[in-house]
């Protein structure tokens, strides 16, 4: 039962990501994005991280991507039209490049497959938020606090950022 | 059960469709999103390995990457808002300031 949710969310992930990639609409990319960490999101619950799955949701798919589409629609950026109308030698140096990278990937997982542990079994009281914010607020107070510094920090550079007025009478 | 080694698999796949996103779109936006998507995959990465060794502490690694890819995100959209004023494009092949 584990297994096919596992392939199904698995095949929904891969397929929504590469649709990201492929679709000329930048709105429908950025739903596509949402379904990919909807279905990780799933994932996250196969491997008994109950915390990160809600986290994934409410963060991910529920803040940074309302901000995109909120940010692509507010810029009214148009189709890419040209994507795949002519073959580019870019597209296949490009996708050489990404296989090369994932068959290094795979060649170091292959080297130690048989040394990966198996799921551990005290993983269903590890991964719940009591556990997290155990440790949250007890080992990983600093970077915690840090965290909320860095946050607001964010905050105030885009505000500095996007409302800085862009001279253009000075150059003409 | 499923092994680890499917979870890095599928990892290794999202990071490599990432890849491809970055290097062959031109919108700015979408390779900011492509970004974000290979953050992803490394985030199921860490996870799956704290799940397998029964340690919390690579959940709590994800938890801390996923409030800066947040304050990432926040800052690269005003950056590319800032850059749509300047000259009205998200075209990262006409943005040529600091191309030489």
């Amino acid at each position: 039962m584990i297994v096919y949710l596992f392939i199904l969310l698995a095949v929904l992930a891969v397929g929504s990501a590469l649709a990201m990639v492929i679709n000329k609409n930048v709105v429908n990319s950025a739903l596509f994005l949402v379904l990919n960490m909807v279905s990780l999101a799933g994932i996250f619950l196969i491997l008994n991280a109950q915390f990160l799955a809600v986290i994934q949701v409410l963060v991910y798919a529920g803040a940074i991507m309302v901000l995109f589409l909120f940010v692509i629609m507010l810029l009214n950026v148009g189709d890419e039209e040209k994507l795949f109308d002519k073959f580019r030698v870019k597209y296949f140096l490009a996708f050489f490049l990404a296989v090369g990278v994932m068959g290094q990937i795979f060649y170091s997982l292959a080297g130690v497959t048989d040394m990966l542990p198996a799921i551990s079994e005290n993983m269903a009281a590890i991964g719940t938020v009591e556990a997290a914010g155990d440790v949250l607020y007890t080992k990983y107070l600093l970077p915690f606090e840090l965290t909320a510094i860095l946050l607001t920090a964010a905050v105030v550079g885009a505000l500095m950022i996007a409302q800085h007025k862009i001279k253009r009478t000075e150059n003409i | 059960m499923v092994g680890i080694d499917w979870f890095l698999g599928l990892s290794a796949i999202m990071f490599t469709i990432g890849i491809i996103g970055v290097l062959i779109r031109r919108n700015a936006i979408v390779i900011f999103m492509c970004v974000e998507l290979m953050l992803n995959a490394v985030n199921l990465s860490l996870v799956s390995f704290a799940s397998h060794h029964g340690n919390i502490d690579g959940q709590i690694l994800v938890f801390f990457a996923l409030a800066v890819a947040a304050a990432e995100a926040v800052v690269g959209l005003a950056i590319i808002i800032a850059i749509f004023r300047n000259n009205l494009s998200v075209d990262v092949s006409k943005i040529n300031l600091l191309r030489w």
